[in-house]
């Protein structure tokens, strides 16, 4: 469950991305990894607190997402799938490299505060505190989402932008704005997701690319521009992996890959879009 | 505003009656490889292995361009084929016999097969979807391999298997010299009958299919058969250089099937110029003879370069820096 | 006088869109068929439907007497229905005559052949050419498609169709885009094309309307509002009414 909400959160931003910019993305995971170093760092090295050192980070990650789509990302909108992918790909091996280069190759652990250390009882079980966090973290960040999508003025343009890209600037919809919020805010949740999943997906220079297999398994099954649908994939497909995990581990990721196969095929916009 | 300027572009007379499209000779490329792979044989014979290794991925970056560059198609699971070929390549010659041509026709097959059966499935999709499928069937083949323990040796890799001398005569050396001549071999003669593919009607009409559909369609062209065909052909070609890869090697690994290698080799086409097959050939050696000497000193900055690498090919295309520089030539003159 | 193209209760929607609404209508050899209405009427939804672009949702459409309501694009246009589109679809890259070529491998089933190349077919390089020469577009042989102007790239359109020898040619709005004016000489090529050919023309401009078509089907709102011969139509008070009062 935590790791299926720790993939909601990395692979939201990229959905939207997906469904408002049709641009594909593969350096998404380099903004989780950049999140959870900047945490560690911050933590670890410039001894910040944890409550600070973590929205610090994801702000950080989030201004690296708006300068890098304000200068460079949204001349690559008109151009082809492959032309994307070949130059997000690009980037993600500069930002492992830098990585490399700044931090060095070992995983980086970020200290969690006496708080969040512990187990906690909830009656029928004891859970690690953390795992709490990360899935109440999940779950608030997708009510915070759709409360956006539904009821600001944000959501009604992201929606309009979505759904009907080509009027929407005509309808006074501004429409740089909307990507370039919407790209940063993806993400900064990414680099929050990257912070939450530390345990359970290790930072270490090779993140970015490492996990982007199941970011994209995520954000195709769920849909381009679904926040729901992402919810929905990311947890399912969460759920199939530490099930199978349990049942045969060699089963695994056979059962996974055909599962999304199988969903992409059935619905190929997506779990919940028509 | 010229009211003449929306119906007629400017042409010189003289181009007028001469216009006319040819296409290259399906010798002179394979011609001028031989030669230069003949060359780096003779003049290198204590890097045969790096040359081997080059020959090789330079086949199946070829196979992977019929795909990408020339029907248009993004794929990332392409290593696929390339694996099978090597297993099965590997398997025939454990298990049935070692006897190098059969084997490298057992390679074909099993590329092939894999590729026309995925790709039936594939091919109803497009574009982003398409591409995450690729991904998806990829991995389940790399997942069934894994589970394949009896045949595939998993993480162990295959092995043990020898391969017998080529036309019973030339046993393949630990200097590697056969090896070399043999994937030098495959590789000119695969280039050869690729360009007469990529020249003729079916080629054209993929090339077309690439550019587009809606034309295609509108042309009457069986769309979904011409794409299968030529993924199909490519999966053949990627079955024989997983083939030599086992044979060459006498060993095959998970990494023959994995998304790294799907990644890499649309990397060394994109480096080299999709579309026009040589390309796959330049960028193959480019990327190969980077990665030898930059992982050697720092497999880090290795990363760096072929990441400034990609982004610089994607913002200028080689094709229009080509442009602009023959533009450039021509003011001087 | 046979019979090319039938039409009939053709039925399209949207969602909640009632985009063709019961339409039908009939094309024989030699006819000119001018397909006319205000923006927004369900012209091109209609030739989307006749050509296979769109599933039709009732109704029935034959070719030369034969069912191919339910056929895809492709296997209509081997049946003998060509049409051109109202934007330019071309394959940006390819030379001028290649493109043509390749509307000649296909018509001549030979777009499997695998081994001999193009050049190896100087019958239909000729043609090709020729066809090319009719159109004034031989300079630019060897030109991409996407480097040419765009009056000759509509030019490109209309002789890729004519180069698949069709039954039944569908134009969508051959003009769009040309100035007036500067559209001489695909008016010639409209004046050219075959006698037996039966042609249903999309277009907007009135003056070539009643020059070029010997019958006008009137479409508003999806629905067939008026048939017959221009006279007809110019008379009839529900389309001056409807349509003709914008006047070109």
């Amino acid at each position: 469950m935590a790791y299926g909400m720790v993939l909601f959160v990395i692979a939201v931003g990229l959905s939207i991305t997906l469904g408002l910019m049709r641009f594909v993305n593969l350096s998404h995971g380099a903004f989780a990894m950049v999140g959870g170093y900047c945490a560690a760092l911050l933590v670890r090295e410039a001894q910040w607190n944890f409550w600070v050192a973590v929205p610090a980070a994801v702000a950080l990650t989030a201004a690296l997402g708006a300068v890098l789509e304000a200068s460079v990302f949204r001349h690559l909108y008109r151009r082809k799938e492959l032309e994307q992918v070949l130059f997000t790909i690009g980037l993600s091996f500069v930002l492992i490299a830098t990585t490399n280069a700044l931090a060095g190759p070992q995983v980086q652990l970020i200290p969690l505060p006496p708080a969040l250390a512990g187990p906690i009882d909830l009656g029928w079980r004891t859970l690690p505190a953390q795992r709490l966090l990360v899935i109440g973290a999940g779950l608030g960040i997708a009510a915070l989402a759709a409360w956006v999508v539904a009821y600001t003025r944000f959501g009604i343009w992201l929606r309009a932008a979505v759904d009907h890209g080509g009027t929407a600037s005509s309808l006074g919809i501004p429409i740089r704005v909307v990507q370039c919020a919407s790209f940063a805010a993806g993400a900064g949740l990414a680099g929050l997701g990257g912070i939450l999943g530390a345990e359970l997906m290790p930072l270490e220079p090779y993140y970015a690319l490492k996990y982007l297999v199941l970011v994209l398994v995520v954000v195709s099954v769920g849909g381009m521009g679904s926040i729901a649908g992402s919810l929905v994939a990311a947890v399912a497909l969460g759920l199939i992996e530490t099930a199978s995990k349990y049942l045969a581990s060699d089963w695994g990721s056979l059962f996974f890959f055909v599962a999304m196969a199988f969903l992409l095929a059935w619905r190929p916009n997506g779990l919940l879009k028509r | 505003m010229n009211t003449q300027s929306v119906l007629t572009t400017q042409a010189t007379p003289e181009a007028a009656a001469q216009a006319q499209p040819r296409c290259a000779s399906p010798w002179l490329a394979p011609a001028i490889l031989l030669a230069a792979g003949a060359l780096a044989c003779l003049m290198l014979p204590d890097q045969l292995g790096l040359l081997t290794r080059i020959f090789v991925t330079a086949l199946l970056v070829l196979s992977l361009d019929l795909v990408v560059g020339i029907a248009g198609l993004a794929t990332l699971g392409h290593a696929a084929m390339f694996g099978v070929g090597a297993y099965a390549a590997g398997i025939f010659a454990l298990k049935v016999m070692p006897e190098p041509l059969l084997g490298l026709a057992v390679g074909v097959v099993a590329g092939a097969a894999l590729a026309l059966a995925s790709g039936a499935f594939l091919l109803r999709y497009q574009g982003f979807t398409f591409l995450m499928l690729t991904v998806a069937v990829a991995q389940i083949v790399l997942s069934l391999a894994q589970k394949a323990r009896g045949w595939t040796g998993a993480d162990d890799g295959l092995s043990g298997f020898g391969i017998d001398p080529l036309f019973g005569r030339f046993a393949f050396d630990l200097e590697g010299r056969v090896a070399a001549w043999y994937a030098l071999a495959v590789l000119v003669l695969v280039l050869h009958l690729l360009s007469r593919l990529v020249n003729s009607p079916f080629g054209l009409a993929v090339r077309g299919i690439h550019e587009n559909r809606a034309r295609m369609a509108a042309l009457g062209t069986p769309i979904y058969v011409r794409l299968l065909t030529m993924y199909t052909i490519a999966g053949a070609v990627a079955g024989a250089a997983g083939a030599l890869s086992a044979q060459t090697n006498a060993v095959v690994g998970l990494d023959s099937l994995s998304f790294g290698l799907s990644a890499e080799i649309l990397v060394m086409l994109i480096l080299g110029g999709a579309g026009r097959l040589y390309g796959a050939v330049i960028g193959t050696v480019v990327f190969t003879l980077l990665h030898h000497t930059a992982a050697s000193i720092n497999p880090y900055h290795w990363l760096f370069v072929v990441g400034f690498l990609l982004m610089g090919v994607v913002l200028v295309p080689p094709a229009r820096l080509l442009g602009f520089v023959r533009r450039r030539m021509g003011a001087l003159q | 006088m046979s019979l090319l193209l039938e039409v009939e209760d053709l039925d399209k929607r949207f969602g909640g869109l009632h985009v063709t609404r019961a339409v039908s209508f009939r094309l024989a050899a030699g006819d000119r068929l001018a397909l006319i209405g205000p923006n927004g009427a369900g012209k091109t939804t209609l030739v989307n439907q006749v050509s296979g672009v769109l599933r039709s949702d009732a109704g029935r459409i034959r070719l030369c007497g034969e069912d191919v309501t339910r056929l895809d694009q492709a296997r209509r246009v081997r049946m003998g229905l060509a049409r051109t589109f109202q934007i330019t679809t071309l394959a940006p890259h390819l030379p001028v005559q290649r493109q043509v070529e390749m509307a000649l491998f296909e018509r001549e089933g030979l777009s499997a052949r695998a081994w001999r190349s193009i050049d190896a077919y100087p019958h239909l390089q000729d043609e090709a050419r020729s066809l090319l020469a009719r159109f004034g577009l031989l300079a630019h042989a060897a030109t991409p498609t996407q480097d040419l102007a765009y009056g000759e790239q509509r030019l490109i359109e209309m002789a890729l169709a004519l180069a698949l020898r069709p039954k039944v040619l569908l134009l969508d709005e051959p003009m769009a885009g040309v100035p007036k004016g500067d559209g001489a000489r695909l008016l010639s090529a409209l004046d050219a094309l075959p006698k037996d050919l039966g042609v249903l023309i999309i277009e907007h401009d009135m003056d070539l309307v009643f020059r070029f078509a010997n019958r006008i089907l009137v479409l508003a709102e999806g629905a067939v509002l008026a048939s017959g011969t221009p006279e007809q139509i110019r008379s009839d008070p529900k389309v001056r009414a409807a349509y003709l009062g914008h006047s070109s």
